[in-house]
């Protein structure tokens, strides 16, 4: 136990003796004792959320070595900080903990790479000291892979296991846990193999580490690698070293890795204060300790035993009868609903009692648990029973419908209100929460009416809590079941799952029970369903007749904290965990084909099923798609956005897409490196993101006038994004900002020495709006790459303030920009050439608004609905919108952009401040697509987008106060195409 | 734009009661009076609690600005309070126009009101830009003219508190002498504006507030700048100014007349730019001259009196963004976030807390957009950017708080 840290520094700190430092993160709790340079002590264990009594069992065990002797003592760590003021110990904050340590132990380090809980760090030592840690947003990093691991069904020490013997990695979004998560779960439900998707997890810790942390600033020299999922993961320590390009002897992973925040508290407990504390008397202090609650508390969900007694008495009532297989003979209809997380299968009979009923977490892989459960199946249907007609529905129709021969694959939405429809005819909401998605649906006269699906952001729901329980060691159940008679509910907020962590950790500090973390999380469940994803300000908004289902609903907890908040009982069926299953049973009871085509007993014994991965080449849009064989050679692919990957001809080749055309047309306007021969006035480059998606015509005219060779970025992948990665500032920017990075980056290795992009606060006016700005980001980008990138500095960059409203002005200001610059340019050339960009840009747009007529009328010919794909012009991108054009294609809609229908309508009474150009567009089309039947509107939303948060609302008013359904996908750095499909397909089955 | 607006009458100036979201708790009391005095009857909301954000996140689009959605729990937490005669009341906005979301405030309280069933009640926008008419309350140039000197008063009770509060002998002695100035000031502001009372104010301020007993120790300085709400109100920072002090911090804190001066410069940069706004440009540059001598003369008597450090003059700090961030950058807080970092920094305050509601779209160029150019010009700035948010937490916040402050007391130990 022992150890000399044997270094002198260290010695000469800890001259007069014994100190002790103790650290309490968000998950686990840490003390190190030290005297004169030996640690004696050291202890690393995970708290559960027990601070109290964890740190005393950690200072009793401490005492066995300690003794009588006094120390001194500081406390460190988030969950720390409260306890340290309440209990009079000095507090160190933790950052600053290892920085002490390490500038003490180890002088040579360059930097320092700090990953904990929840927490990530890094401290630069070289060139100025400087410690950051992660934002707000930025997610957990040891918690994260946690819930990682409790996804693929693995321990993290499996995790770690599996990630070493990878064989390539999945780009995963990096920026947050949930978006991580949405990448994630996809992969698995399509066979990838789990140690790439271990591996692929930790490449993205290590990218946010470095993309959030670093912002730019190189990781090099010596670095020192701490914290508890450095210490255990090797895989994890494999990536780290590969991507940050480090040499063995530079790469440092040391012994004190996981308590070396403790050993910081040690060090500095001496300076911090002179009181030294026994054994005995710190301990009396952590335990007298009075922490004072600051954190906001609720009502119980029940005031007493008898209050839940009649709760439950009234849900036992919406129950399904269960037969006994054994005890049933004739035809039988099989119904599976292969979700995110969980797969769920119902076998019924004629009278739609339950044969047999399965609900099981997917663990990784649902091909082999829908195998399984038909082979029990069939092995308890024996002769008497028959299965003649079977329907799938959920993420993984469409694999489980290629592997299995399953008859019909139907949208989650219609198998969810069959299935609702036959426990309340009158139903008018339903409202499902599943393990990662939030559905809900308004019922008008027989009809689904209007859909509303979570977004990205916040899709922790069922799997949050699951995951949340099991971090505390219970089980879902039990922490449910906990959460019903918590005194007092911490009041955990409804933005995300992200911020419930830290507002959890705020929690524990405060000293909330795991019974009052319980029913906080609940509450949290449904109010971010009320607020955020229905956005409901009435209960009266949501309906009369509600059903609630979803494994979620099976927690009373979220059942109770729902009917509060509303204020009505709702109905629960008893089976609300599997309604996906029980509606696609019914359905294929209601759809029998002539044979069933479902894989027989025979050939299910034989069945076998592999998959592999390889990059689609079809397009530019190199989807990594998942190849799954089947015995027999049935063949399934998935990752695609487009029929070419599957090796078929385009059959879509002549059904027009906006997004397509303008993309050709931008893309086309001039090359994407530079050419052998170049005008007199030299190269100048075109990064292609944000505005240039729309002025790229104007520019293109006017400098290509002026005698310059113009080029541009060329078409964004997620590559390009990757290659800028490492200079974005603010990770909370939008998408096609962040990209703007990678473009920049292009041109500079393409040799462009001029880039051009201007700042530009208005807009074209179109004289429909009060205004016509441009949002800060698109306005003002320029300043921020100017100022984050380094490789701007020896290059010409310009970018300066113009208004493209008046010829005159913009002559002026462009003639005053390049004059420095290009001494024999004059004023008439340059109000010439404004002239030609202006030209060139009318054409462009009326070229928009014919092409958008002609799609009109070609659906109309073909009898095609026209979905207007809107958002702003850089949507158009192909990784941007993720192909999300070409997914609506193949849907069947023929798919028109904003900017080629808004001219076709009149701006609308617009209860907002209607001041930015792209965004009015909206409106218009908005009020284009309510007065056509044929037209429906789909809003494009990139993840972040402040004026969003004000449109939506808007679009979402004009439609449906015209009874049009509402669609919003947001859209950001994540490439699972699974929830858009669902969403799209939704739309369509309800026209 | 909804130009189904509800007026806010003649009559109503009798009727009703004005309900103004607490900003800056300093300023706004003077603010109030300035109203009071203008015929209005008033109440400054100095309501908190997570309530009040709760109330916002149900009637404001989850996504949008912090701000937002606390000024507008706050508003119709009020009017649902039964504290008020919601029939009876008028709410006061203060709004800024540009290019940034915030320009949408007055909107969005609208469709809030809608939403939680009092349509009825009016919104006056109270800006620079006003595009609406409220016949029963013009915003008129006088009503301005007043408002300006109430924040001079601010901006000087608010430099002196800050500098004096943690190094007072007896705890809360500042806050009482200032609350104590404020109610003279109020009375003071009845008899109109005279510029010879007001040298002679500040000079009594500055002198009774150096009567206070102070300890003999150098704290350590802390500079706050950010977006306007959440840099100057409590509810929005959760206290941040409390926190510093506890810690032993003193903040100190870019007043809120550069916001104005800000505000206005922009309107002379809209013609040097893109020759736009003829005749307001001229409005603006007698505007900015004005304001520049009214702060000339409080930096003034501050100096001459010798016991405060002055502000730094809004010249200076105009010229100080430049080599950052252009003039013409201006949603937001826009190249004034930029410049107030470096103005911080010039005058020694090293330690920087930069304020942004999460999510802020401006600050992701003014704000962290600039962290990396201003620390590799200025090397030992210690800047800190904090989101605020309904969902972030405190302890978070405080965490990283104490991490720049560990810093801060390093630097200045070593």
């Amino acid at each position: 136990m022992v150890r000399n840290l044997n270094n002198s520094a260290l010695d000469k700190h800890t001259h007069s003796g014994l100190t002790m430092g103790l650290d309490v993160g968000s998950t686990t709790a840490k003390i190190a004792v030290v005297k004169q340079g030996k640690l004696l002590f050291e202890r690393y264990v995970r708290h559960f959320a027990k601070i109290r009594e964890t740190l005393t069992g950690l200072v009793r065990e401490a005492g066995k070595i300690i003794g009588k002797e006094s120390f001194t003592a500081a406390l460190s760590g988030s969950a720390g900080l409260g306890l340290a003021n309440a209990a009079g110990i000095p507090f160190v904050q933790e950052v600053w903990a290892t920085g002490e340590v390490i500038r003490q132990i180890e002088p040579d380090t360059s930097a320092v790479i700090e990953l904990g809980g929840e927490d990530a760090k890094i401290i630069f030592f070289d060139g100025g000291c400087d410690e950051r840690m992660n934002g707000t947003c930025a997610g957990g990093t040891g918690a994260f892979i946690d819930q990682m691991a409790s996804l693929l069904d693995v321990t993290p020490d499996e995790l770690d296991e599996l990630s070493l013997q990878h064989k390539k990695l999945y780009p995963i979004a990096s920026r947050c846990g949930v978006f991580a998560k949405t990448d994630v779960q996809p992969l698995l439900n399509q066979g990838a193999s789990k140690a790439d998707v271990a591996a692929s997890i930790y490449q993205a810790v290590v990218n946010q580490t470095i993309a959030g942390l670093a912002q730019g600033r190189k990781i090099e020299g010596r670095v020192m690698f701490l914290g508890g999922p450095l210490y255990f993961c090797k895989g994890l320590r494999e990536r780290f070293v590969e991507t940050l390009k480090l040499t063995p002897e530079n790469a440092i992973f040391p012994e004190y890795a996981r308590i070396a925040v403790a050993l910081g508290a040690a060090l500095y407990s001496e300076s911090a204060s002179d009181r030294t504390w026994t054994v005995d008397s710190l301990l009396e202090s952590i335990e007298n300790a009075k922490i004072a609650s600051t954190s906001a508390r609720t009502e119980p969900l029940f005031r007493n035993q008898e209050e839940y007694r009649a709760f439950a008495e009234r849900h036992a009532k919406a129950t399904v009868d269960l037969v006994d297989i054994h005890d049933y003979s004739g035809n039988a209809y099989l119904g599976i609903d292969c979700g995110s997380t969980t797969t769920k299968l119902t076998l019924i009979g004629e009278d739609c009692r339950i044969l047999y009923q399965y609900y099981s977490s997917n663990r990784g892989n649902p091909v082999e648990i829908v195998r399984a459960q038909l082979t029990e199946i069939y092995n308890l249907c024996g002769d008497r029973v028959n299965i003649v007609s079977s329907a799938v529905t959920g993420y993984g129709e469409e694999l489980i419908r290629h592997a299995l021969g399953v008859d019909h694959g139907i949208v989650e939405t219609v198998a969810h209100y069959t299935a609702a429809k036959y426990f309340k005819p009158d139903v008018d909401f339903i409202l499902d929460i599943g393990g990662q998605d939030i559905k809900c649906f308004r019922i008008r006269n027989g009809a689904v009416d209007s859909i509303m699906l979570n977004e990205a952001c916040s899709s922790g729901c069922g799997s949050f809590i699951e995951t949340f329980a099991r971090s505390m060691s219970h089980t879902a159940e039990e922490f449910a079941k906990k959460g019903l008679f918590a005194e007092a509910p911490v009041n955990l907020g409804s933005r995300c799952t992200v911020f419930m962590n830290s507002q959890v950790k705020q929690s524990q500090k405060d000293g909330a029970t795991v019974e009052d973390i319980s029913a906080g999380l609940s509450q949290s469940v449904v109010k971010n369903a009320i607020y955020k994803v229905i956005r409901a300000h009435s209960p009266d908004e949501l309906g009369q007749n509600i059903v609630v289902q979803g494994g979620t609903f099976l927690n009373d907890a979220v059942l109770r904290a729902f009917e509060r908040e509303i204020g009505r009982d709702v109905i629960r069926p008893a089976i609300a965990g599997l309604m996906g299953a029980y509606g696609a049973s019914l359905y294929a009871k209601d759809h029998v084909p002539a044979e069933t085509n479902l894989i027989s007993r025979e050939n299910l014994i034989s069945f076998t099923h592999t998959s592999k991965t390889t990059t689609c080449r079809g397009c530019t849009n190199n989807c990594l798609l998942t190849v799954n064989t089947f015995s027999g050679g049935e063949r399934f692919i998935s990752g695609n956005k487009c029929e070419k990957g599957l090796g078929m001809a385009n059959a879509n080749a002549d059904v027009p897409n906006l997004h397509e055309y303008k993309r050709n047309l931008l893309l086309g306007m001039c090359p994407d490196k530079v050419p052998e021969t170049v005008g007199k006035r030299g190269v100048i480059g075109f990064p292609m993101a944000l505005g240039m998606f729309e002025l790229l015509p104007l520019w293109h005219g006017i400098f290509e006038h002026l005698g310059f060779t113009t080029v541009i970025s060329g078409n964004s992948s997620r590559r390009t994004y990757e290659l800028g990665q490492f200079s974005i500032p603010s990770d909370t920017a939008c998408y096609p900002a962040k990209i703007m990075h990678g473009h920049v980056e292009r041109l500079v290795a393409m040799g462009v020495d001029t880039i051009f992009y201007p700042r530009l606060t208005w807009n074209i006016d179109e004289h429909a709006s009060d205004n016509h700005y441009n949002c800060p980001v698109v306005a003002y980008y320029s300043e921020l790459l100017r100022g984050n990138m380094d490789i701007l500095r020896n290059k010409r960059f310009l970018y300066p303030y113009l208004s493209v409203n008046s010829k005159k002005e913009l002559a002026r200001g462009l003639f005053s920009e390049l004059k420095p610059h290009y001494s024999d340019l004059t004023k008439a050339e340059v109000k010439k050439a404004v002239d030609a960009g202006f030209a060139e840009y009318d054409a462009y747009m009326d070229s928009i608004a014919k092409e958008g007529e002609r799609a009109v009328a070609w659906a109309r010919e073909h009898n095609k609905p026209i979905m207007i794909l809107a958002g702003r012009p850089y949507h158009v991108d192909s990784e941007i919108g993720h192909g999300i054009d070409k997914l609506a294609v193949s849907l069947g809609f023929a798919v028109v952009s904003e900017d080629a229908v808004y001219r076709l309508a009149d701006t609308p009474d617009v209860h907002v401040l209607n001041q930015w150009t792209y965004h009015s567009r909206l409106y218009r089309s908005a009020v284009f697509a309510t007065q056509n039947k044929d037209v429906q509107l789909v809003q494009l939303v990139s993840f972040g987008c402040g004026v969003d948060a004000i449109t939506t609302d808007e679009v979402k008013r004009i439609l449906e106060n015209e009874r049009k359904y509402y669609t919003q996908i947001k859209i950001d750095e994540i490439t699972n195409l699974g929830a858009v499909k669902i969403r799209l397909r939704s739309l369509a089955a309800v026209i | 734009m909804n130009t189904n607006y509800v007026q806010f009458t003649e009559e109503m100036k009798s009727t009703h009661t004005l309900l103004i979201p607490n900003m800056l708790p300093i300023h706004f009391r003077l603010v109030q009076r300035v109203l009071e005095n203008a015929g209005y009857k008033t109440e400054l909301l100095e309501t908190h609690g997570p309530h009040i954000a709760e109330t916002g996140l149900k009637y404001v689009h989850n996504d949008t600005c912090y701000p937002a959605i606390l000024v507008i729990g706050q508003l119709i937490d009020a009017l649902q309070s039964g504290k008020y005669d919601p029939h009876k009341c008028a709410l006061l906005q203060f709004q800024t126009g540009g290019g940034c979301r915030a320009s949408n405030y007055v909107s969005l309280l609208r469709k809030a009101l809608i939403n939680a069933g009092m349509d009825d009640v009016p919104v006056i926008p109270l800006g620079l830009s006003g595009i609406e008419t409220h016949p029963g309350f013009p915003n008129s140039v006088p009503l301005f003219y007043r408002m300006a000197h109430a924040v001079l008063y601010g901006d000087l009770l608010m430099a002196i508190v800050n500098q004096v509060r943690p190094v007072e002998k007896n705890k809360g002695e500042a806050m009482a002498l200032c609350n104590k100035w404020t109610d003279v000031l109020v009375k003071d502001l009845e008899h109109g504006i005279n510029a010879r009372r007001m040298r002679k104010n500040y000079r009594a301020i500055i002198r009774d507030f150096a009567k206070i007993p102070r300890e003999d120790r150098k704290p350590v300085r802390v500079g706050v700048v950010g977006e306007i709400y959440v840099k100057f109100s409590p509810l929005g920072n959760n206290y941040l100014d409390d926190f510093l002090v506890s810690e032993g911090a003193e903040v100190v804190m870019p007043g809120l007349l550069d916001f104005f001066n800000y505000c206005v410069y922009n309107g002379i940069m809209d013609f040097e730019l893109y020759h736009l706004g003829g005749a307001k440009h001229l409005m603006n540059r007698i505007a900015y001259k004005f304001l520049c001598a009214k702060q000339a003369d409080m930096i003034a008597a501050i100096k001459e009196e010798g016991t405060f450090r002055p502000m730094t003059p809004f010249t200076h700090t105009v010229d100080l963004a430049k080599d950052f961030v252009g003039h013409g950058t201006k949603m937001g807080e826009g190249w004034l976030l930029v410049a107030e970092m470096i103005e911080l920094a010039d005058s020694g305050v090293m330690n920087i807390v930069c304020t942004q509601p999460f999510g802020c779209l401006p600050n992701h160029i003014c704000g962290k957009g600039m962290m990396k150019p201003i620390k590799e010009k200025i090397p030992g700035a210690n800047i800190v950017a904090i989101d605020y948010d309904a969902g972030a937490s405190a302890v978070n916040q405080e965490n990283r708080l104490k991490l720049m402050l560990s810093a801060a007391r390093r630097n200045q130990d070593g």
